[in-house]
Formats: C-alpha cells, structure tokens, sequence
C-alpha cells in the first residue's frame, strides 16, 4: 500500500516539476507551444541516449513517460533494443516500433474526434 | 517619421512598458495540473500491472489513453480551458500532444476532410514527429557505432 | 501643389462630405461589454448560423450594409460606391460579403485602420465630386483572426498580458453630399512606420509609432492643436499602445492626455471579459466609431473627433520568416460645425 501512494506522489512531483519548467519557458521566452514540444520530446530523446532520463523514470514513473519528454524516452529506449537486435536496421525501426501505439491514437482518435465535433468559440 | 528615438531605442522603452506575465503564479498552475495528469497516468499505470500486463504492453496502452482523453477534452471544448488556466502543465503532458493533433484537425473541417481535417492534423504534431523520431534515428546509428 | 493639399500627407476638404447614417452588428462577447447598448444588434453566437466563421463575417458585413441603407434611408441603387476590406486573405468576408450588394466595389487593405481609410477615400470621392453617397464598411471576426493568424480555437495556450482581443463585428458608415450629420474635413493619410517590434502577441506596442507619426504629422499639416478636439480615438492601440502613444505625442510638443481614449479599451471590460490588452481587428474602430461615437457626435456630447484606426502590416508568413511588423494610421477629422 505505502508503495503504491509513493508512485503516486513521485509521479505528480516529478511531473510537476517538468511542466514548470515549460511553463518557465513560455513565461520567460517567446516560444509557441509547437517549438516547445519539440524541444522537450528531442531533449527527451537526448537525455534518454545520454542514460539520465532512465534515472527520472525510475524515481517518477508517470511522471517521467507522460509529459513530452516521455515520449522522447520511448523512442530511443525502443530505438536502442532494435539496434541490439537487428543492427543499424533497427536505428530507423525501433522508434516508430515503440512508439506505434501513441501515433497511432493520436491519429485514429484525432480523426474520430475531428469528425464528431465542431469548433466552439471562446468566451 | 521625425525620429525621436532610434528602432534600438524603441523596442528597449517597449520592453519596459510591456508588463510581464505572472510567472510565480503560472508556473504553480502548472506544476499542479501537470502533476495530477501525470498522476491520473500512474494510476492506470498500477491498475493495468496489477491486472498483469507487461511493462511494453503498459506503456503503449496508458499511451493510447491518455491520447484518447486528451482528444476527448478538446473535443468537449474543455482542453482550450484547462490551457488558459495550466499553460504548460496541459502542453507538456501527451494528453497536450493530443489536443495540438484535435484542435486543428476540428478548426479546419470547413475545409474538407482530406485538405482540411487531414493535413492540418499534423500543423504542431508533424514537427515533434519528424525531431523526435529524427534524434532517435541518429541516437540509434551513434549507439550502433559506439558497439 | 494641389489644390487641396495640406502639408505632407493631410487634404482638405472644401465640400465636407457628412456622415448620414452608420450601422454596427457584433458579436455576443462584445454584446456583454460597456458599448453594448450601442450597437444595433448583437448575434447570439459566433457562427450565426452559417457553417464556418468565414461564412459567419460575411454575414456579418451583408447585414451591416442592409442596416446602414436602411437607416440612412437609400437604395443600393442610390450607391455610387461600397469601400470595404478584412483581415482575411484576399479579403473574402468583404468580397463575399458584398457579392449581392450590386454597387460598384473597391476593395481595400488596412488590416485594422481599414474603416479609416475607407472613410478617407470615400470622403474624398464625395468632396471630389465623383460620388453623391459612399458606404464604407468594414468587419473582423474573433473565430476566423485566430485560424488565420494565431492557433486552432481549441488549443490549450496561454495569452500573454500584451495580447489583444480580435472583436467580432462589423461596422459601416455612409457618406453623403447632402443630408444631415457629423462633416469630414480633413484627412491625414498615414505612412508605413515600423520600429522594428517582433512580437505578433504585442500588436500595441508595433502600432503605437504609426498613431504617433499620424496624429503629430495632422497637427503640423492643419495648425490645430489638442485643444481643437474634444476627442482623440485611436483604433486598438490597446493599454500598453496608449501610453506609449501619448508619451510619444508629447514628446514632440501635444499633450492629447485628457482627450485621448483608444476603441480597443472600450469595447470590452478588461478586468471581467479577460481579454489582455484590450480589443483589436478591424470590427473594433468600426463598430465602436458606428455605434458609440457617432451617437455622441450625434447627440452634440462631442463636437469635434479625431478618428486614427491604427493597423498593422504583418501576415503570419512574414512572422515566420522573422520579419517585424510595419504599422499604419489613418486619421479623420469630424466636426459638428465645419466653419470651425
């Protein structure tokens, strides 16, 4: 039991944390949201190669695999396994391989959501 | 124009004139909302393993949730709320990712569904797309010349 | 010189053209602000009925032009010309808009100062002798400025506290040779004024120099003063705009201070409706000069208005590629009593 609610406080403050470092950067500079994703799936991705990002998903779970930079994780630990298994083939496979799953949603329900619903004026 | 300060001089006098957000405030809002979407994403995190999924099995299935919610909200007209008030705490995380592919795939459905919904769906998507499986390709051939 | 001309960029009218009748529709976000009670109508909901915001701005300027005939009691045949633009590409709520209009049509581009420079080549074609009546119209649009130039409506961002609110609405005034109403005297064209001010989210700030260039270059050319005015009214300079506007004016010798208000900050309520800086977009000096200002000057509660809509130049592909935002202004002056 005392496990379990650690993973949960360890997610929110180690995701907490990441998300105010964008909001530090949108606050700070005059980055659009569409550069700031960006920049935090590659540095996701960079620090994942580097071997520190393995650290944070250790401590923070959820906290680390949901925002952004998560993303970058999955694709470079899922690049990594290829390359051990098929060799530089699996440099160009194993990203878009672990990474399926998301894409594909992100595809099909933003398809299905598009279709269902209609813009709405803000107030 | 009789030029009573040069363009330098102006946009120095503007930046002291433009009032700056309130970035103590703002970034409480978003380590609160981030924390909790991540939160929510560790508890179907915990159910899924209890009910004996394996670690790959998981992640790709709390992926396809949390993008599902995401698209859900923004279709709802509650994602765009939850960003005025969170910022970067409703960016960051993938439900974010998933109410940038929604929200300009809805807005452009007056334009068809192959030109419109269907292009404009990868308007912010497509770059994090192409830099973030691009640095993973060249992080792999890096890993595979380093064996 | 010709014959009309003041100065460098002022003219002066020798017939002064009135303004007979204006007309104002807006949309439910500005129908809950302090002008609401006047604007002719007030639409329940962005869309209107039509099936995209486009469509929705068309409407909005097609039944703007019905309004202002029909109170200024004229036929689209008794129309020598309709002056009119938006901030959408290739203009298309005004073309689209006008497309049934059957009045001869020139369509024209001055982002948000559009109304003005409408006004300033409508006033001149009736003072010129080549037009009895002239209605020059203008709109913007809240849901169709966002897809263009910002982000999808649903995106979850934020705005920062120099960002400006697009109005939705739409405002048309008609010029007359004869008739009753407020006269345009003078008319100082604006020139491209850019100081080099990048950012899309502070619009005020990349304006304000136009305003000031304007509203200065008006008092050199004509010899008025502050004084002369009862009201000096930009476009949407918004509140970071106006104070750099009257700093800058009275640097080189006006102080506009106490007569001096801005469209942008008075068709919404900042603090309740939450819009930054205030209101921008073409709607915003249309509507708020068609329903709010000419009441006033109709009324005799001002006598004598300096009207500068204020624009700026950019396109989102030229803030793609980095460049800053040239600004323009363009100002009218109206009086009650010509012979001032």
């Amino acid at each position: 039991m005392d496990n379990t609610i650690m993973t949960y406080i360890s997610a929110f403050i180690v995701g907490g944390v990441i998300c105010a470092v964008g909001q530090i950067l949108i606050d700070k500079t005059k980055l659009t949201s569409a550069r700031i994703l960006v920049l935090f799936v590659s540095a996701g991705a960079v620090l994942t190669a580097l071997g520190v990002y393995q650290k944070l998903v250790d401590i923070g779970g959820a906290g680390a695999t949901i925002p952004l930079t998560g993303f970058g994780y999955n694709l470079v630990t899922g690049t990594f396994k290829e390359v051990d298994k098929l060799g530089i083939l699996g440099a160009f496979t194993g990203g878009v391989r672990a990474a399926a799953a998301g894409i594909a949603a992100a595809i099909f329900f933003g398809y299905l959501m598009s279709v269902a619903f209609t813009p709405k004026a803000k107030r | 124009m009789q030029k009573t300060m040069t363009n330098k001089e102006y946009q120095a006098y503007v930046e002291k004139k433009t009032p700056n957000s309130k970035t103590g405030r703002n970034v409480l809002r978003a380590f609160l909302i981030g924390g909790l979407i991540c939160t929510i994403g560790q508890f179907i995190t915990n159910v899924l393993k209890m009910m004996g999924y394996g670690q790959e099995q998981v992640s790709s299935i709390v992926s396809l949730i949390m993008i599902f919610i995401g698209a859900l909200l923004t279709g709802l007209d509650i994602y765009d709320d939850i960003g005025r008030y969170a910022g970067a705490g409703s960016i960051v995380p993938i439900t974010g990712f998933a109410n940038s592919i929604v929200s300009p795939a809805i807005e452009f459905k007056s334009e068809g569904y192959v030109m419109g919904v269907g292009a404009r769906m990868f308007v912010v998507a497509g770059p994090v797309l192409v830099y973030g499986i691009s640095t993973s390709i060249v992080a792999g051939i890096i890993y595979f010349l380093l064996k | 010189m010709a014959s009309k001309r003041l100065g460098k960029q002022t003219v002066m009218l020798q017939n002064p053209p009135r303004i007979t009748s204006t007309a104002s529709i807006v949309g439910p976000k500005e129908g809950k602000g302090p002008l609401r009670l006047f604007f002719d109508n007030i639409i329940e909901d962005e869309m209107w009925g039509e099936k995209s915001w486009e469509k929705a701005e068309s409407k909005l300027i097609r039944e703007t032009f019905s309004k202002v005939l029909q109170k200024g009691n004229k036929t689209s045949q008794e129309i020598d010309y309709v002056i009119s633009g938006d901030l959408l590409n290739q203009c298309i709520a005004a073309n689209f808009g006008l497309r049934e209009s059957d009045v001869p049509f020139f369509g024209v581009y001055g982002a948000c100062s559009t109304i003005a420079e409408s006004m300033s080549i409508g006033a001149m074609l009736v003072d010129g002798g080549f037009a009895d009546n002239v209605v020059c119209i203008t709109s913007s649009h809240f849901c169709s400025a966002e897809k263009q130039f910002r982000f999808p409506l649903e995106l979850g961002t934020q705005r920062p506290p120099s960002a400006q609110w697009t109005v939705t609405g739409s405002g048309g005034v008609l010029i007359s040779n004869d008739g009753s109403g407020p006269y345009i005297t003078h008319i100082t064209t604006g020139k491209i004024v850019d100081m080099g001010i990048k950012d899309a989210n502070n619009m005020g700030a990349a304006m304000a120099p136009a305003a000031v260039d304007t509203i200065v270059t008006h008092f050199k050319d004509t010899g008025f003063t502050p004084e002369s005015y009862d009201l000096i009214l930009t476009g949407d300079l918004g509140a970071i705009g106006r104070e750099i506007c009257v700093e800058l004016t009275r640097e080189q010798g006006f102080n506009i201070e106490n007569i001096y208000n801005d469209c942008g900050l008075m068709i919404y309520d900042r603090e309740k409706q939450d819009t930054h800086a205030g209101g921008s977009g073409c709607g915003c000096a249309a509507t708020v000069f068609a329903g709010f200002v000419y009441k006033k000057l109709m009324d005799g509660t001002l006598k004598n208005v300096l009207f500068v809509a204020t624009g700026a130049l950019l396109s989102p592909v030229s803030t793609q590629q980095g460049e800053s935002i040239p600004s323009i202004a363009h100002a009218i002056s109206i009086t009650t009593s010509p012979e001032r």
